[in-house]
C-alpha cells in the first residue's frame, strides 16, 4: 500500500505546484543558464524546481515554492544528466580480471534471454568516476557471447544474440529499466562464420520464435519439431518479432547496414544500429528507415575491411541526413567520463552544438524509449541534472553539482581518494 | 609558481659507443697503408679490416628523409604557445629553409616572406607523441599486419621497431591531422627487453627510412609488470612473476655489461693497431650495452609505483639511466623519487582500470608530477588518442585545477611538445618554437586547449604537410577504396 502522501501526490499530479505542501521538500536551482534539451530550449536565466525526484517546473521567472531549498547557480550552465548509450558500467570492474566481468553469456542456452542486469555491482568504482563526468544514466549492453574474441559462432558455443540491454542510473542500486533491446552483431564478428550464414540463421531463428509463439502448448507437450533456440531465448525474442523490443545491432560496413535495414523491413523488426562507422555512406537509407544510430564519433581508422570508410564526418553527415544519433564514450567502461569530450570533438568536426548535446542526453533516451522520463529538463521528467562551471563539452569545464532522481550526488570517487592520499602524503614509507 | 620542467640528463653527452670506436679503428687501418715517416719501426703490421658487418656500423639503416626546401614564411597575428612555457598574444613565427628564424610579437614580416595571417588563431610547436605503435600495429590491423610484439622470448633486444614500421598505416595521416609532427615508435610490451624504438617525423613516406628522424637517438623498450610476466609462465619459461621479471632484467644487464667489456677491450687493442678478431656480435647485447653506455635511451613501460622503484634500483645496480617510465599510472605515488632521478613520465590523462596494474590510474597524475618537478609527457599508445593530444592536455590540466594545482596553459602545452621531445632525445631540435629548431609548427583553428580546436595547417621542417582545406592524402591502402567525397 502506498503511503498516504504519495497517494495524494499521485492524485494531484499535474497540479503539483498548486499543492506543494502535500509533497516532499522542493529544491530550486535559480539563475541558471538552462540547456533544457526539451521544448523550452535554452533559457538564459531560468530556474528548475525539483521535488520527489522529479522536475516540477522549468522556466524563466519562476517563483520557487515556499520552503524550497534555493540554490543560486549564478549563471552556471545546467543540463540534463548525461546519458551514455553503450556501456558495461556495473558489470565489469577490471577488463583483465574475468571474475569481475558479467557482461557476457558463455552459455549457448542463454543468448537473447541473457540478462546481465543480475550481475550489477552497485559498489563498482567505475560508476562514481563516470558520474564525475556528468553521466547520470547509461545503457548497459551485453558483450558478444561465445568463447573466442570477436563474438559468438552459432555452432561454437556462442549465440546469435548477446542478450538484453538495459538502463541504469549512476546511483544507488543502479538498475533502472531492464530489457530495452536485444543485442547482436552483424558482419565480421557475427555468428555463423559468414554474413550469409548469419542472415540465414537469423531468419530461421526468428521463424522459430513465431512458430513457438503460435504453438506454445504443443511445444510444452513435446509435440513440435525440435527448435534450435532454448525455450528461454524463444520467450525473450517474442517481443522482438512483435516489434515491441528493438534489436540493437552492432554493424559497421555500409553494405551490411543495408542488409540489416532490409532484414528488419522483411521481418518487421525495430532496429537500432550500433557502430555504423560507414553509416554516412548509406545515410539516406538509414534516415528513410527511421532507424537511429549509436556511434563513436572519433572512430576514424580503417582498422579492418568493414570500416574502410570510417570517418570523423560520420556523426555530422548522419545528422544532416536526418538520422537520430547518440554518441558513445571512447570505451564502454573506464572512460565513460569522457562522453562529453566525444560530443565536443564531434562539434569540432562539424556536428552542430545542439545536436552533439542531444546525442549525449535526450537522443539516447528517445532511442531506448525513455524520453518520457529522461534526457531533458521538463516538468514530469526524472530530476537528473548537472550544474557546470562552463561549457559542458569542454574538458576544462567541471560539474559543480550532480543530481540523480533529485538527490545530490557526492563529487567523490576512489580516484579522488587516491589523489588526496598522495597529494598530501600520509606518512607511508617510500 | 610551478617550475618549468627540469632538464633531463643530457643525452647528447654520451660515452663513446663501441661502434664509434670501431669505425675509428677502420679509419686508422685505412690510413696505415700510407707510409708515415714518424711511424715507429717496431709497430705491428696492421690487421686487415674485419669482414663487413662483423663490427657494428655507426648508422646501418640511415634516414633518407630530406625535406624539400621551404621558403621564407611568416605566420603573423597568431597567439602562440612557444613550447618553452611562454604564451605570446598577437605574435609572429618566421621560418626559412625548414628552420625557425624568429618568434615574438608581431612586427613587420621580413621582406620576401610568404605571409600567413593567422587572424588570431593559435600556433604551437608540432605535437610530439613519445609513445606510439603506429606503423607496427597499423590500420588496418588485420591478419598479416600486426608486427608490434616479437612475442617469443622475454629478451628480444635484437629487434628494431623500424623493421616493422609500415609507412602506409592510415594512422600516420590521421595523427598529422591532429598536429603530430614527431613520434616515437616502440616495440610492444610483451617482453622484458622488447627491442629498439625508432623516432619518426610524421611525413608521408614510402619507406621507413623516409620518415626516420635524422640523428635521433635510438631507444630501448623495456616492460614491467603484467605483460611480460603473463606471457611465458604458461610456456614453462621465466618470467612468470614480477620477481622473475627483475631477475630477467638483471641477467640481461649482466650479459650486456660483459659484452660491453669485451668490445671495449677489443676497441682499445684495435686503437693501438693491435688488431685481432673482434668479439662476435650479438644484436641483443649490442642494444643493451648501448643502453648501458647511454647511447640508447631507456624507455620503460611500467605502471606500478613499487615496480618503478625496483627498476630504478636495477638501473643503479648496472649504472644506466631510465629516460622515461611510460604509462606510469602510479607515478604520482613516487613523484619526488622520479624528480630526484630525473626520470620523465609519459602518462595518459584518462585511461585506467583495464588491468590490475592500471587500477589506480588518476586524471591528476600529470598535474601532481609536474608540481613535483617531474618532466611529464602525455602520450597516446593509441591511434585515436594520438589524434587529440591537445584534448588530453586539457583534461589533465582540468584535473590539476580541481586539485588546486594551476598549470598555466603554456606549460600544459609542454606535456605534448617539449617534454615529449626530451623523452625522445630530440629536444635540441624540435618541441619548441625557438630559432634554429626544426620548423615543426601547427596552426590551430582556436586555442588548442579547447575541445573545438582543430589543426588547420601542419608544417613539418617548414613544409606544409597537412592543410584542412586541401584534399586529404589517404594512405595507399585507402586510395581507391570507396571513401566517397570525404574530406577528412
Amino acid at each position: 500500500m502506498k503511503p498516504f502522501s504519495t497517494f495524494l501526490a499521485g492524485l494531484l499530479a499535474g497540479a503539483a505546484i498548486a499543492a506543494p505542501a502535500l509533497a516532499g521538500p522542493a529544491t530550486a536551482i535559480v539563475h541558471a543558464r538552462l540547456l533544457t534539451m526539451g521544448p523550452a530550449g535554452e533559457i538564459a536565466d531560468g530556474a528548475v524546481i525539483m521535488r520527489d525526484g522529479k522536475i516540477v517546473a522549468v522556466g524563466a521567472n519562476l517563483t520557487p515554492p515556499a520552503g524550497a531549498t534555493i540554490i543560486d547557480a549564478k549563471g552556471a550552465v545546467v543540463t540534463p544528466g548525461l546519458f551514455a548509450a553503450n556501456t558495461v558500467l556495473g558489470v565489469r570492474e577490471v577488463n583483465s580480471v574475468k571474475g569481475t566481468d558479467d557482461a557476457k553469456s558463455a552459455s549457448s542456452e542463454l543468448g537473447a534471454a541473457f540478462e546481465p542486469q543480475y550481475g550489477l555491482n552497485p559498489e563498482t568504482t567505475l560508476v562514481p568516476i563516470a558520474r564525475l563526468g556528468g553521466v547520470t544514466r547509461a545503457i548497459v549492453v551485453p558483450a558478444p557471447g561465445g568463447d573466442g574474441e570477436g563474438g559468438g559462432g552459432d555452432d561454437g558455443g556462442g549465440s546469435l544474440f548477446a542478450g538484453q540491454a538495459f538502463a541504469i542510473r549512476l546511483a544507488g542500486d543502479l538498475l533502472f529499466k531492464p530489457r530495452l533491446a536485444v543485442a547482436m552483431s552483424f558482419g565480421e564478428n557475427g555468428a555463423g562464420g559468414s554474413r550469409g550464414a548469419e542472415i540465414g540463421l537469423l531468419r530461421a531463428r526468428l521463424d522459430e520464435v513465431r512458430f513457438y509463439k503460435q504453438n506454445r502448448a504443443a511445444y510444452d507437450r513435446g509435440e513440435t519439431r525440435a527448435l534450435a533456440l532454448s525455450r528461454e531465448d524463444l520467450e525473450a525474442l517474442i517481443p522482438v518479432v512483435e516489434g515491441r523490443e528493438p534489436l540493437l545491432v552492432t554493424v559497421h560496413r555500409a553494405s551490411d547496414i543495408r542488409q540489416v535495414l532490409a532484414f528488419a523491413r522483411e521481418q518487421r523488426l525495430r532496429v537500432i544500429l550500433n557502430g555504423a562507422e560507414e553509416g554516412w555512406r548509406v545515410a539516406a537509407d538509414i534516415a528513410a528507415a527511421k532507424v537511429p544510430v549509436i556511434l563513436n564519433a572519433t572512430a576514424d581508422l580503417p582498422r579492418n575491411f568493414e570500416i574502410v570508410g570510417a570517418s570523423l564526418e560520420n556523426a555530422a553527415r548522419l545528422r544532416a541526413a536526418g538520422v537520430e544519433i547518440a554518441i558513445v564514450s571512447p570505451d564502454p567502461a573506464h572512460r565513460v567520463r569522457e562522453l562529453r569530450y566525444e560530443a565536443g570533438s564531434a562539434v569540432a568536426q562539424g556536428l552542430p552544438y545542439g545536436a552533439a548535446l542531444e546525442a549525449i542526453t535526450v537522443a539516447p533516451a528517445r532511442i531506448f524509449g525513455l524520453a518520457d522520463q529522461l534526457g531533458s529538463l521538463q516538468p514530469g521528467r526524472v530530476a537528473d541534472l548537472v550544474v557546470w562551471d562552463g561549457d559542458p563539452l569542454e574538458p576544462r569545464t567541471l560539474p559543480t553539482a550532480i543530481y540523480i532522481d533529485g538527490i545530490v550526488q557526492p563529487l567523490r570517487s576512489r580516484a579522488l581518494d587516491l589523489r588526496d592520499r598522495y597529494e598530501t602524503g600520509d606518512g607511508a614509507s617510500r | 609558481m610551478l617550475q618549468q620542467s627540469r632538464p633531463v640528463r643530457d643525452v647528447q653527452a654520451r660515452r663513446r659507443a663501441p661502434w664509434l670506436a670501431a669505425s675509428a679503428v677502420l679509419l686508422l687501418t685505412a690510413c696505415a697503408a700510407a707510409p708515415k715517416s714518424q711511424a715507429p719501426a717496431a709497430a705491428p703490421r696492421p690487421a686487415a679490416p674485419p669482414p663487413k658487418g662483423l663490427v657494428p656500423a655507426r648508422d646501418p639503416y640511415p634516414s633518407t628523409y630530406a625535406p624539400p626546401a621551404s621558403g621564407l614564411v611568416a605566420i603573423v597575428n597568431a597567439n602562440i604557445y612557444t613550447g618553452t612555457g611562454q604564451k605570446i598574444l598577437g605574435g609572429m613565427v618566421v621560418f626559412d629553409a625548414g628552420k625557425i628564424v624568429a618568434v615574438g610579437q608581431s612586427a613587420a614580416p621580413p621582406p620576401g616572406a610568404k605571409v600567413i595571417d593567422a587572424k588570431g588563431r593559435w600556433v604551437t610547436p608540432g605535437l610530439i607523441d613519445a609513445h606510439s605503435h603506429l606503423g607496427v600495429f597499423p590500420a588496418p590491423a588485420v591478419t598479416g599486419q600486426i608486427d608490434v610484439n616479437e612475442n617469443i622470448d622475454p629478451n628480444t633486444g635484437y629487434v628494431w621497431a623500424e623493421h616493422s614500421v609500415w609507412p602506409q598505416d592510415a594512422g600516420f595521416e590521421r595523427a598529422r591531422a591532429g598536429g603530430v609532427t614527431s613520434l616515437l615508435i616502440l616495440p610492444g610490451s610483451a617482453n622484458l627487453f622488447g627491442g629498439r624504438s625508432v623516432a619518426l617525423k610524421n611525413v608521408p613516406a614510402v619507406t621507413v627510412q623516409g620518415m626516420k628522424f635524422p640523428g635521433a637517438p635510438y631507444g630501448l623498450k623495456m616492460a614491467c609488470g603484467e605483460n611480460p610476466k603473463g606471457r611465458y609462465g604458461a610456456r614453462g619459461r621465466t618470467p612468470a612473476t614480477r620477481m622473475g621479471n627483475v631477475a630477467g632484467y638483471r641477467r640481461g644487464w649482466i650479459e650486456a655489461a660483459d659484452y660491453g667489456k669485451r668490445w671495449s677491450a677489443y676497441d682499445k687493442k684495435a686503437a693501438k693497431g693491435e688488431g685481432g678478431d673482434p668479439p662476435k656480435r650479438d644484436l641483443t647485447l649490442e642494444t643493451l650495452s648501448g643502453a648501458l653506455d647511454g647511447d640508447l635511451l631507456v624507455q620503460n613501460h611500467c605502471y606500478r609505483a613499487d615496480e618503478m622503484a625496483n627498476l630504478i634500483d636495477v638501473s643503479h645496480e648496472f649504472g644506466y639511466h631510465i629516460t622515461a617510465f611510460h604509462h606510469a599510472v602510479e607515478a604520482y605515488k613516487i613523484a619526488p623519487l622520479l624528480a630526484r632521478e630525473h626520470i620523465c613520465a609519459a602518462v595518459w590523462s584518462g585511461r585506467w582500470g583495464f588491468k590490475m596494474e592500471a587500477y589506480d590510474g588518476i586524471e591528476e597524475n600529470a598535474a601532481l608530477l609536474t608540481k613535483a618537478g617531474v618532466c611529464v609527457s602525455l602520450h597516446s599508445d593509441d591511434p585515436n588518442i594520438i589524434q587529440r593530444l591537445n584534448r588530453e592536455a586539457a583534461v589533465a590540466q582540468a584535473a590539476g585545477r580541481r586539485a588546486g594545482i594551476d598549470i598555466p596553459d603554456a606549460e600544459a602545452i609542454q606535456w605534448i611538445t617539449l617534454n615529449s621531445a626530451k623523452i625522445m632525445g630530440v629536444a635540441d631540435r624540435t618541441g619548441s618554437l625557438e630559432p634554429g629548431k626544426m620548423a615543426d609548427i601547427v596552426l590551430w583553428s582556436a586555442d588548442p586547449l579547447s575541445i573545438y580546436a582543430v589543426a588547420d595547417q601542419v608544417f613539418i621542417d617548414g613544409v606544409l604537410q597537412f592543410d584542412r582545406k586541401a584534399p586529404r592524402r589517404p594512405s595507399d591502402f585507402e586510395l581507391g577504396q570507396n571513401r566517397g567525397d570525404l574530406t577528412q
